[in-house]
């Protein structure tokens, strides 16, 4: 069972084993975290946010340990492809040393566990690793329970050519996972930071990951998600960005497994002039259920941002997309667009969107747009016209709505396997890979 | 220096004083503060009504104390005691007036006061009017007229004493008393309201209109507004409202419902100017409203045009619920809140039927300290085969410390729906303004003149005289908001 005090319990029987112990303000964060939670309980209907995702079922939800997981060596290597890079493997929520790669770093950049840095560098954490209040209760779940991830420093000035691969497979012991990965990016420093959140089997199991990325002055910081857990696994993660003056953060979220997937996106301007890219796009079937909230607060003047999210829904699954717009008092010349499109293929297959703005300031340059429909008759009609058949008629105009998500991501290689991990879920990819 | 000028020209222009402040001095009958169970009793005594009603109400009453008012709307103010309101006041009548000629004059001359016509010259605006002061309706004019076609408009108690059947099948239909807070307590209180029954086939002749005034001190009020329109009828419907400029907030919390069956029509216009409070905020109407039409019938249209320039609160969502197959529903709204108004309104479209098409236009225009926002949902129930929908939500900002949002949901269950939201926010560039005033317009007129563009297409939905009536009220809301 997944009722609130399985967890408590789960909470008192391993904290006192969990990493970083025996740091004072960590424990006293966990504790509260933990208190916030049992308060708080699994978000409902009722709340604000999760109107169209209700985790109440979690009360009786039972989680299990995927035995008969697959080989993770294996799938780390069908994963990886030989692409270079540097690669952090996580196996059930623990860093795995031996299947990481590392790799040559240049001076000022640190790349190490979560557990590790909170031996080495503790002070450098209590700064970054959150509060307990921060985000809804899952969120506080993950405070409480979180025992590895990355930490990722980055040095001033410093760019990191190839991107960091964190890899999280499930493992086959534990019924839940829980990361927290931290981004320091120091001014003008820039990276690409892809997580890739695998699983196989059909055990269900729960995943909570906790992303926290500061980007300082000027850096640019690209993170990208790929979200292929198996199809009962809940999937409940946060991304929270804070940029300063001038800052870059492009956030790409890809999501394709899960039973239900629910991302929390946010970013902060705390400077002036920041940009925020926020792109999207997921792709359901069967009773699964994807959802992503998104926020951006331009909190200071001169902010653009940008958003996109494309759905494809089918069977009985539901996308739901929240994108909220902050423009604070006084954030002038603020510039902000948003855009959520989703296409039905199926009959039972539903789109929730609920695009929100929310303006102080008068000097802005704000829209937002969302469609819901399914292919379009006319340009299915062409493409037969031109000789293909109705099915793959609409596979390809299926991919060719999905392909815009792709475009954004600039990074080529990041490209190429988010399009690999899009038409492996799309019905007839191999032949579309021929015909494109 | 640029900007100046204009910017003390349009703040003067801004700070324009509310026209219909004043307040007529009448003798009342009033029920002391409070709310219980005896009081709906006398309140459904002094009215005579049958027993049904009297039961509704106070199952409506017992359901309503199991509530707690509702907090998700962006909008602040005081928690409301809603032992402190006096829930039935009615000016003191001997026995009812017969016609025109008996109303008080003090009460004709109110609405002469306000533009409204009442009298014979009535017959020359071709408006049908009723008339509710406080708590009840004062005069219905064109009753006989309207009679000859078998078309019944009349304050709500009269309907209820002379179609008890009608109002009893459907009273509550569309707006269930357990629906919501405010629509509990108004089943259990409200006083009266209009009652329009539109029968087969019957195109009304003329415009019916229905005039709000709030007089009293401390009281709310509480009108149930109910338009049935039978099989091919169709009508237009307008609301028109005002309210004493007093230091306390007043209630104002109705219910109206429509319900529309095969080929009807109805269309409901609503030029609302409530008392919105002065310039600091202090006093004026919190307008809680629930407002729902039903297009029960197959090829059924329900249009709601709404211009929210007053009350200090308004919070409101007219909404359309799409059950006939092709039925349409309409909602194009003006929101304007300066000063400290705030609104929060909107509309839902709940698609059940096949090739339901609705279509939602709001313009949200903020100035001063106002808070504006669109609140919307758009539903496609999973048989609302090719159902289609157009939104698009418009801000206009003056002035830096207003503040405007959109939140609108939209849900969709069926392939083949087309579902499409826009939303944009402006400002009144200074570049407009400048271009306005350097051909000769002064900086009110330009204000005036492109806050009325940004409005048009919501203007040109409304009958003429209440478009004339708006664009005006406009003018006059906007006063004080630049600077």
């Amino acid at each position: 069972m997944s009722a609130i005090d399985t967890w408590v319990a789960e909470f008192k029987a391993r904290s006192a084993q969990l990493p970083g112990a025996g740091l004072p303000w960590l424990a006293a964060r966990r504790q509260r975290a933990i208190e916030r939670f049992a308060d708080e309980g699994w978000p409902t209907r009722r709340h604000p946010r999760w109107q169209h995702s209700s985790l109440a079922f979690m009360e009786q939800q039972e989680f299990a340990a995927a035995s008969g997981a697959g080989d993770a060596a294996a799938a780390l290597a069908a994963l990886r492809g030989g692409e270079a890079g540097h690669w952090m493997v996580f196996i059930g929520g623990c860093f795995n040393a031996g299947l990481s790669d590392i790799g040559a770093l240049p001076a000022g950049v640190l790349i190490q566990s979560l557990a590790e840095a909170m031996v080495q560098r503790p002070d450098q954490l209590e700064a970054a690793f959150g509060e307990a209040d921060d985000g809804d209760s899952p969120a506080a779940l993950n405070t409480a329970l979180a025992a590895d991830g990355a930490f990722i420093h980055l040095g001033r000035g410093i760019a990191l050519e190839a991107p960091i691969h964190l890899v999280f497979i499930a493992g086959a012991e534990e019924r839940s996972r829980h990361l927290r990965n931290l981004v320091i990016a120091e001014a003008a420093a820039e990276a690409s930071i892809v997580e890739h959140h695998v699983g196989s089997g059909t055990a269900a199991s729960l995943t909570t990951a906790v992303t926290r990325i500061q980007a300082g002055a000027d850096a640019r910081i690209a993170h990208l998600k790929l979200q292929q857990e198996n199809e009962q696994t809940i999937h409940l993660a946060s991304i929270d960005s804070v940029q300063a003056r001038g800052a870059h953060f492009a956030s790409h979220s890809l999501s394709f497994g899960a039973r239900l997937a629910r991302n929390d996106i946010r970013t902060r301007f705390e400077g002036e002039a920041c940009e925020a890219l926020l792109n999207g796009l997921y792709h359901v079937d069967g009773r699964r259920h994807v959802d992503h909230h998104t926020c951006i607060d331009h909190a200071r003047p001169n902010g653009s941002s940008r958003e996109f999210y494309r759905g494809l829904l089918d069977g009985n699954a539901r996308g739901v997309f929240t994108g909220r717009v902050v423009v604070a008092r006084d954030a002038q010349r603020s510039d902000a667009m948003q855009r959520c499109d989703n296409l039905l293929l199926s009959r039972q297959a539903e789109a929730d969107a609920r695009p929100e703005l929310e303006i102080y300031a008068d000097d802005v340059k704000c829209s937002h747009g969302a469609t819901v429909g399914e292919i379009d008759e006319d340009s299915l009609f062409y493409l037969r016209s031109r000789g293909l058949d109705e099915i793959h008629a609409r596979r390809l105009l299926t991919y060719a709505f999905a392909a815009d998500a792709l475009e954004r991501i600039t990074l080529l290689p990041l490209r190429k396997r988010a399009r690999a991990a899009l038409l492996a879920r799309l019905p007839g990819g191999e032949l579309l890979e021929e015909l494109l | 220096m640029k900007t100046a000028t204009p910017a003390r020209q349009i703040d003067s222009f801004l700070e324009q004083e509310y026209s219909a402040g004043f307040e007529t001095l009448l003798e009342a009958d009033t029920l002391p503060k409070g709310l219980s169970e005896d009081v709906i009793r006398v309140i459904s005594a002094k009215k005579g009504e049958p027993d049904f009603l009297l039961q509704w109400r106070l199952e409506a009453y017992r359901h309503w104390l199991t509530m707690t008012p509702p907090h998700w709307a962006a909008v602040s103010f005081p928690e409301i005691d809603f032992q402190d309101i006096v829930y039935y006041s009615a000016p003191k009548k001997k026995d009812g007036p017969k016609s025109l000629d008996d109303v008080d004059p003090e009460l004709l001359k109110t609405f002469e006061k306000l533009g409204v016509p009442l009298h014979e010259r009535a017959r020359l605006a071709g408006v049908a009017v009723d008339a509710v002061f406080d708590s009840v309706s004062v005069a219905t004019t064109f009753q006989k007229e309207l009679g000859e076609h078998g078309i019944i408009f009349c304050s709500f108690s009269e309907a209820v004493k002379h179609h008890p059947e009608l109002v009893r099948q459907y009273l509550g239909t569309v707006v269930p008393p357990s629906d919501n807070f405010y629509a509990a307590l108004n089943s259990a209180v409200f006083s009266d309201g209009s009652f329009v029954f539109i029968p087969k086939g019957v195109k009304c002749p003329m415009e019916l209109s229905t005039y709000f005034r709030i007089n009293a001190r401390d009281t709310g009020q509480f009108e149930r507004t109910l338009i049935i329109a039978e099989e091919g009828a169709s009508v237009s419907y307008l609301e028109g409202c005002t309210a004493p400029m007093r230091d306390e907030n007043q209630l104002h919390a109705a219910v109206v419902e429509l319900i529309a069956l095969d080929d009807a029509k109805i269309k409901y216009s609503t030029v609302q100017n409530w008392y919105p409070g002065d310039k600091d905020g202090v006093g004026g109407i919190y307008n809680f409203v629930t407002k729902r039409g039903d297009c029960r019938g197959a090829r059924s249209h329900i249009s709601w045009t709404q211009v929210e320039t007053g009350s200090a609160i308004t919070w409101k969502y007219p909404s359309v619920i799409l059950r006939g197959d092709d039925s349409v529903g309409d909602f194009h709204s003006v929101a304007l809140s300066n000063h400290r108004q705030q609104a929060d309104t909107g509309t839902k479209m709940i698609h059940m039927g096949r090739n339901t098409r609705s279509t939602i236009l709001s313009k949200g225009i903020s100035a001063g300290h106002g808070s504006n926002t669109f609140r919307g949902l758009v539903r496609i129930a999973p048989r609302a085969e090719g159902a289609r929908n157009y939104t698009q939500c418009d801000s206009l900002l003056i002035g830096d410390q207003c503040a405007a949002h959109t939140f609108p949901t939209i849900e969709v269950r069926n392939p083949s729906a087309q579902v499409e939201h826009e939303a944009t926010t402006s400002r009144i560039g200074e570049d407009q303004l400048f271009y306005a005033m350097q051909r000769g317009l002064t900086a009110e007129d330009a204000v005036s003149m492109i806050v009325n563009g940004f409005c048009r297409e919501v203007f040109k939905e409304l009958p003429m005289e209440f478009a004339v009536e708006a664009q005006k009220l406009l003018g006059v809301s906007l006063e004080g908001s630049i600077g």
